[in-house]
């Protein structure tokens, strides 16, 4: 059974300018000790999905279910969502500059985590403080901990958050972002030590990243967002392998290959949809090159495509007809040989 | 897989013509304590480096932040006066120019910034932004100006309709057509392009680098090219220049760097990439993970500056700074620092502490139907 589950979640803001529908029916699962990667382009929703569930979305207006370990997060109170935050589900943001107070020393602020949620004394909260600080690999964490977080170099902080969402051992951690800020060398190091902290503690895990090389590396599942709508869910190997939907052929294509220089690239034509207004056909219709009437219809629901179980694609095409459309540039660019992960 | 195989033929390789010409230089910031202190730290941006760059051909800059890329950058176009060393633009010797001798010049050598939301003002309507190049540089009619402006933005895909539009009108990639367009609008020879796309998303992302791709072509323009994602540089350059903490640690050709680097900082910055196509290939990939964090280059390291880092590092390396010089064995003007470079097959993981085995069991040959 998914630890989390999350069916036909609407998010729309009400602001000076009209309504903005950030997310307009989006719907995943992960389970428990699984990383989900969601994938989208910049205002696809997928920040505000995890944000609305987790309560963080001041001002916004929800409908849908999004269950945790059998309980509804969207019907909860503030009170119950705050002992929700934290003690089963902890969050990492981009910039850790700005998640952590200024003024605190990391160790405190660690330590007040454990206090608020679990009565732990502070000394032997700053015991585990030091504690964690050592695993998540920060040199004598016994100095560290009375350290500001300006102290620290931007990865070192990021280890520092990934230290306080383990702090109280949750079942979920969402990272947003987590290592956008960092250069690839340190991004490399904090998606091992955040993998290997995962192994060690079974926590589960979304990923939300515009990164698809970061989402190959380290997600089991993943959902591609377009529009504040899911385009495509599937496991890892089938969406780089086997992609149905055009908007994931297209972004797919739109990377210049590491492996290979492939000539010219080939872009997705125009610009993103405005969710200024509900969008009542597929919000990507506008830019599909394989368009059909159907499509300005109404969004398409998500069906099962390709020979995987559990790969859905919110698209009118052919089911059977998964792959890139392109020819791959070099022996086995797009459709390598099936391996273990 | 060979050097010059495949796509590579499709970029323009450059001329013989050299356009640019760097020569040991160096910036120092100096730092200061306040106003009683009297030390003389200064922060060593870029300490000795050196290059050249033929007309029509992209030179890739690469490395961590802090490693002096952008400083580089704004040497090379004399935004920056240098501490020492000369660069010399067409022949011409620009460190020793004044502001007003440097006036011409100017027009010829333009940059592209990051952001395209901190680098256009955004109470200027697009027209007016765009025609100031005009009115400083050059005497014409009003009429002619947006005439010309006009030209410009239907050059890189944008409506001249908008012509009046505001910057907040446009979308992040319809912004970075602008910042191109303000920069193309001399003609200049040389445009460097610092993080262009790195503020796009990728679909648009690749309409920018196609669009640069086709203005390189049509204008002969020369790029040099800084960007993090080192597959978006392999994409756009001919050649590769690789920094670390003020230095150039490897320079080459692309395919030469990305086949067969022989700095195991190059090694480990490739090896660190996260890639979406390479994931699913049968191919091994091992990962070197770098431990610890840039030094600071206020004080960095003696000797090679990579070797607290480095997985191959011995005594000597702590002790003497390598050249940067041509290997045994490697093409012409692929040149390294390192006392002890990487060889061909090596395992770099092996030697450093931390390694990974990310994705890939099978035998090498891919299976493609």
């Amino acid at each position: 059974m998914a630890l989390l589950e999350v069916r036909d979640l609407r998010v729309s803001f009400d602001t000076d300018d009209g309504t903005v529908y950030a997310v307009q029916g989006m719907s995943f699962s992960v389970g428990a000790g699984q990383t989900l990667g969601i994938v989208g382009e910049s205002g696809s929703g997928k920040s505000v999905t995890t944000q609305a569930i987790m309560g963080l979305a001041p001002g916004a207006k929800i409908s849908g279910e999004a269950v945790l370990d059998g309980a509804d997060l969207i019907s909860m109170s503030e009170d119950e969502l705050q002992r929700i935050r934290g003690r089963k589900v902890s969050l990492i943001f981009q910039d850790p500059l700005t998640s952590l107070h200024p003024l605190y020393r990391v160790g405190h602020q660690i330590a007040e985590v454990m206090e608020t949620h679990g009565k732990v004394a502070r000394k032997e909260a700053i015991r585990r403080a030091v504690d964690l600080l050592g695993r998540v690999g920060i040199p004598e964490p016994d100095k560290r901990v009375r350290d500001y977080p300006h102290q620290f170099s931007g990865g070192m902080r990021q280890r520092v958050m990934i230290a306080m969402a383990l702090a109280y051992e949750p079942m979920l951690i969402i990272a947003d972002e987590p290592t956008t800020a960092l250069d690839v060398t340190v991004q490399a190091q904090i998606l091992e030590l955040l993998g290997r902290m995962q192994q060690d503690f079974g926590t589960a895990v979304i990923l939300i990243t515009h990164d698809l090389g970061v989402v190959a590396d380290v997600a089991d599942d993943v959902v591609i967002m377009y529009g504040g709508r899911p385009m495509e869910r599937a496991d890892v190997r089938s969406v780089f392998v086997e992609p149905h939907h055009p908007y994931t052929q297209g972004l797919l294509e739109s990377i210049p290959s590491y492996s290979g220089r492939t000539g010219r690239l080939k872009p997705i034509q125009g610009y993103p949809p405005s969710l200024m207004r509900m969008i009542e056909q597929c919000p990507f219709a506008p830019r599909c090159a394989q368009v059909r009437d159907a499509c300005r219809v109404a969004p398409p629901p998500l069906k099962p495509v390709g020979s995987s179980p559990g790969h859905l694609s919110a698209c009118v095409l052919d089911a059977n007809r998964v792959g890139l459309a392109s020819e791959p540039d070099e022996a086995g660019r797009a459709v390598g040989a099936a391996e273990e992960r | 897989m060979t050097v010059a195989g495949g796509g590579a033929t499709s970029r323009a390789e450059g001329t013989d013509e050299l356009l640019l010409d760097v020569d040991d230089v160096v910036k120092h910031f100096p730092v200061s304590g306040g106003a009683l202190d009297r030390s003389h730290a200064a922060v060593k941006a870029v300490d000795g480096v050196s290059f050249s760059l033929r007309a029509g051909e992209t030179l890739g800059l690469v490395g961590e932040s802090g490693c002096g890329k952008s400083t580089l950058a704004r040497l090379v176009t004399a935004l920056h006066p240098v501490t020492s060393g000369h660069v010399r633009f067409k022949g011409q010797d620009i460190t020793s120019l004044n502001r007003r001798q440097l006036r011409p010049l100017r027009r010829s050598m333009q940059m592209v910034f990051q952001d395209p939301y901190g680098s256009l003002n955004p109470r200027r309507r697009v027209g007016s932004i765009l025609s100031d190049p005009f009115s400083v540089h050059e005497h014409l009619s009003r009429a002619e100006v947006r005439r010309r402006v006009q030209e410009l933005m239907a050059r890189v895909g944008l409506s001249p309709e908008h012509y009046n539009r505001f910057p907040s009108e446009f979308s992040g990639g319809q912004r970075q057509r602008i910042g191109i367009a303000r920069s193309l609008a001399l003609r200049p020879s040389l445009i460097v392009c610092d993080e262009p796309v790195s503020a796009l998303d990728v679909s648009i992302q690749a309409q920018i680098l196609n669009l640069l791709e086709d203005l390189q072509a049509e204008f002969m323009l020369t790029y040099i090219f800084i960007a993090h994602d080192l597959s978006v540089v392999r994409h756009v350059s001919n050649r590769i220049a690789v920094m670390y903490l003020g230095k150039l640690v490897e320079t080459g050709p692309t395919e030469e760097i990305y086949l067969s680097s022989r700095h195991p900082y190059t090694a480990s910055l490739l090896s660190a990439v996260p890639v979406a196509d390479r994931a699913f290939r049968s191919e091994r990939r091992e990962r070197i993970i770098l431990t610890g964090d840039v030094p600071s280059p206020v004080d960095p390291p003696s000797g090679c500056r990579f070797h607290p880092r480095c997985p191959k590092a011995q005594a000597l390396c702590a002790v003497q700074e390598p050249v940067l010089e041509r290997k045994p064995g490697d093409f012409d003007g692929h040149l390294t620092a390192c006392h002890f470079p990487v060889v061909a097959g090596e395992a770099l993981a092996n030697a450093s502490r931390q390694t990974t085995a990310v994705s890939g069991s099978g035998p090498a040959e891919a299976v493609n139907p």
